[in-house]
């Protein structure tokens, strides 16, 4: 698998736009997103009041973490489920790979999971004995074309149908020719059914967390994750601590707000309460479950003022929305996270150092904060980002210089303005019928775009002049 | 000094509020980027501003409202930069510009970089309060309606992202375009996605902001309309810059402001319009 690296930003951006279909194929996702959004926000006219009951949801807990954590944990011990704590990913992918190791499992099955790809879970498996079987749809593709995902939502979106086709066709042991959506599917699902049910272990993670019955959610539209955590003797759930609430009443207007966000659906198909192994009267389930609560940087966000991205639900929203991700799509990033929320969550998973770069790519419009269906500031998180990079002076040099120049002369308003029109003398030199196609020292405009000629003079020259007249004139009138 | 004396406590303007004809002092802020690059916008405002019954100034010692260094996280360089801004302009009645994203900048950055000093927070925010957008502040504040104006031909409206999503500037522009005989308004499609301008933005990642401005463009043609129209220099530049290096000579970007202080037909015959 080829993985892009964070640090090498303008590499990946660079390779990204050079792919011709890529933005094409990002669109067709991307469009359709807002515009179901757009509808289920409309047909939900509770919308804005489910987002501040959400936003207060989140902080509230995210406010008492400490002791929602113990409730939960008191709770899913209850229901005999074996809890662990992560502080790091590394830490968090051992556990889960040591439960396996026990058991001496052969196959695991994983339904998707965002917080696996940050602990590393999938790299783990890979390099380990046992064999790895994604079995959400997606996951399923990325897996046969050894990808890492690109969105969070749908994790095989720059592939294109056409390279489905073919994908499935080189690895399904009974593939369709057939290139019609609804025989792909069938096609994935021969190919999985009989994984699933000779899987030794099924791992999935969880949207939400219930701390007063220590039981965890999962939702999705395909059934997998109920097929991954019922046949296996043994369940594991990965989750971040931030998935937690109080009780199934608090998590109900988030997922009212998750699955509209996500894709414009009222509800998602399968939304489901997982609580703990089976019971003596129960007719299937695992006789063993696991949780794995990682912390994983969220503590430390917690004390750096960055609570806000911890209400994050992963609905995609904010990168659908994003003309930056629509145009280099999710590997470019170089996280697990891409788009304006990972922007914002990467210099805390790895580091502002190798991550600042993201935090830049971004023109401010605020468009990802306009949709998120839990108000994160996202343009001001970023923005406190690049204020920290500033100070510890992270930025490019030039850039730095740049800005830095800039600033010196606009506090002084008086060279400030000698500057300017300085600058438009300068600029006339280059003008040709009306446009700048070629300037010194602007290389960043002008690779792309012609700038306009300025007018002959600064406005405040213009101004002063016509002031200067009209005094001179009224002070002839008034002698 | 005597007459002053014997009058106070008699509140003069009180007599002006009675006959509504309350004057309004507004300080007019051109930004860095009319008074350079296009001055007619500066005297379109000025135009505007006084048929709208108000006296304006401008103030000589002005500079850049800072969004550079703000963007760049350079916090030290823009209290710099604020400090200045909120002396020269906080006496005002209102503080005007003709940009949403400058405007949104006083309205809603400065008192992020005040936090930790009450004082100038104070200010800040007092600044914040008078400070408006010019569009939004000719319908809203004034209730001004253009009168006599003529162009003919059609026009399509950029949203920029801090009018449209920081300011809520969206009904006020095309109200008063829409008093402008002859001017047809042609909708533009995803018309409030940014244009990839972001000031530093569209130099430090060119290549990005020229796939986004690319699209823009794509959009723009599909109206077949003769003007593009918007309230933010920026966004007009770089959506220009781009229709002009790819040979679209068929459409005239403009500030709405130009159009509405009827500079439209001389600056398109290319002359300075002041
Ligand atoms: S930041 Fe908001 S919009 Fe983006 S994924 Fe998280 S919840 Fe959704």
């Amino acid at each position: 698998m080829r993985v892009n690296k964070p640090e090498d930003f303008y590499k990946n951006v660079s390779e990204a736009l050079a792919q011709p279909d890529l933005k094409m194929i990002i669109r067709r996702t991307t469009d359709k997103a807002e515009t179901k959004r757009a509808e289920a926000v409309a047909n939900f006219p509770e919308f804005e009041n489910a987002r501040t009951q959400g936003q207060k949801v989140k902080d509230h807990t995210i406010k008492y973490m400490d002791h929602y954590l113990a409730e939960f944990e008191k709770n899913a011990l209850a229901q005999g489920t074996i809890v662990h704590w992560a502080s790091t990913g590394e830490e968090a992918s051992k556990i889960v790979l040591d439960i396996c190791r026990q058991h001496k499992a052969k196959k695991v099955t994983r339904s998707k999971s965002m917080l696996g790809e940050e602990i590393g879970l999938t790299h783990a498996f890979d390099n380990s004995e046992m064999e790895r079987i994604e079995t959400d749809l997606a996951e399923h593709i990325i897996q046969l074309a050894g990808d890492p995902p690109s969105h969070i939502v749908w994790p095989a979106m720059h592939r294109s149908r056409e390279d489905v086709v073919k994908l499935f066709r080189e690895f399904h042991a009974d593939p369709t020719y057939s290139e019609e959506i609804t025989d792909l599917v069938r096609s994935a699902r021969r190919d999985l059914r009989n994984k699933f049910l000779t899987s030794d272990i099924g791992i999935s993670g969880s949207n939400f967390l219930l701390a007063d019955s220590g039981s965890s959610c999962t939702v999705t539209n395909e059934g997998n994750a109920e097929l991954t955590i019922t046949p296996p003797k043994v369940h594991i759930v990965t989750a971040g601590i931030e998935k937690l609430v109080p009780s199934m009443a608090h998590a109900v207007p988030l997922l009212r707000l998750l699955t509209r966000s996500a894709t414009g659906a009222e509800i998602t198909q399968y939304n489901t309460f997982h609580n703990g192994p089976k019971r003596p009267n129960d007719a299937d389930g695992p006789e063993e479950c696991h949780i794995v609560l990682v912390d994983n940087g969220r503590t430390k966000m917690l004390a750096e003022g960055m609570e806000a991205m911890l209400r994050c639900i992963r609905c995609g929203a904010c990168m659908n929305h994003c003309v930056v991700y629509k145009h280099i799509g999710g590997h470019a990033y170089g996280s697990v996270y891409p788009g304006p929320m990972g922007s914002v969550l990467t210099p805390h998973l790895d580091s502002l150092e190798v991550a600042n770069k993201q935090t830049h790519a971004c023109t401010m419009n605020g468009r990802c904060e306009e949709v998120c269906p839990v108000n994160i500031p996202l343009p001001t998180l970023l923005r406190s980002l690049r204020a920290q990079s500033w100070d510890k002076k992270y930025e490019p040099l030039t850039n730095r210089f740049v800005v830095q120049s800039f600033a010196i002369m606009a506090k002084r308003p008086k060279l400030f303005q000698l500057l300017s029109s300085s600058g438009v003398i300068f600029m006339k030199v280059f003008s040709r019928k009306g446009w700048i196609k070629y300037m010194p020292f602007t290389s960043g405009w002008t690779r792309n775009r012609d700038l306009i000629e300025p007018e002959s003079t600064t406005f405040m020259h213009q101004y002063k002049k016509i002031k200067n007249e009209k005094m001179k004139k009224a002070k002839k009138g008034g002698a | 000094m005597s007459q002053k004396i014997s009058n106070a406590g008699r509140t003069p303007s009180n007599t002006i509020e009675c006959l509504n004809i309350s004057e309004k002092k507004v300080g007019l802020f051109v930004t860095c980027l009319v008074n350079t690059m296009r001055p007619s916008i500066g005297f379109a405002s000025i135009t505007l501003l006084e048929q709208a019954g108000c006296t304006v100034e401008v103030p000589e010692l002005q500079s850049c409202c800072g969004q550079p260094a703000f963007n760049s996280g350079d916090d030290e360089g823009t209290r710099q930069i604020a400090y200045q801004t909120i002396k020269q302009f906080e006496n005002f009645d209102y503080v005007v510009l003709p940009s949403g994203s400058c405007a949104a900048m006083i309205k809603k950055n400065f008192i992020e970089v005040f936090k930790d000093q009450p004082e100038w927070l104070a200010r800040a925010k007092h600044l914040a309060d008078i400070t408006h957008e010019l569009l939004s502040f000719l319908v809203d504040v004034c209730q001004f309606e253009p009168n006599g104006i003529e162009l003919d031909g059609s026009y399509t409206y950029h949203d920029s992202c801090s009018g449209y999503r920081a300011l809520h500037v969206y009904e006020q522009p095309r109200k008063m375009l829409s008093t402008v005989k002859g001017l047809e308004h042609k909708p533009l499609n995803n018309h409030s996605e940014c244009c990839g301008f972001g000031g530093t933005f569209c130099v430090k990642y060119s290549d990005i902001s020229n796939e986004i401005v690319g699209e823009k463009v794509e959009n723009v043609l599909a109206t077949e309309a003769d003007y593009l129209l918007g309230g933010d220099m920026g966004c007009l530049m770089n959506i220009a810059g781009k229709l002009n290096r790819e040979g679209h000579k068929e459409i005239t970007a403009l500030h709405t402001a130009e159009v509405l202080a009827g500079l439209a037909p001389q600056i398109l015959g290319g002359k300075d319009a002041s």
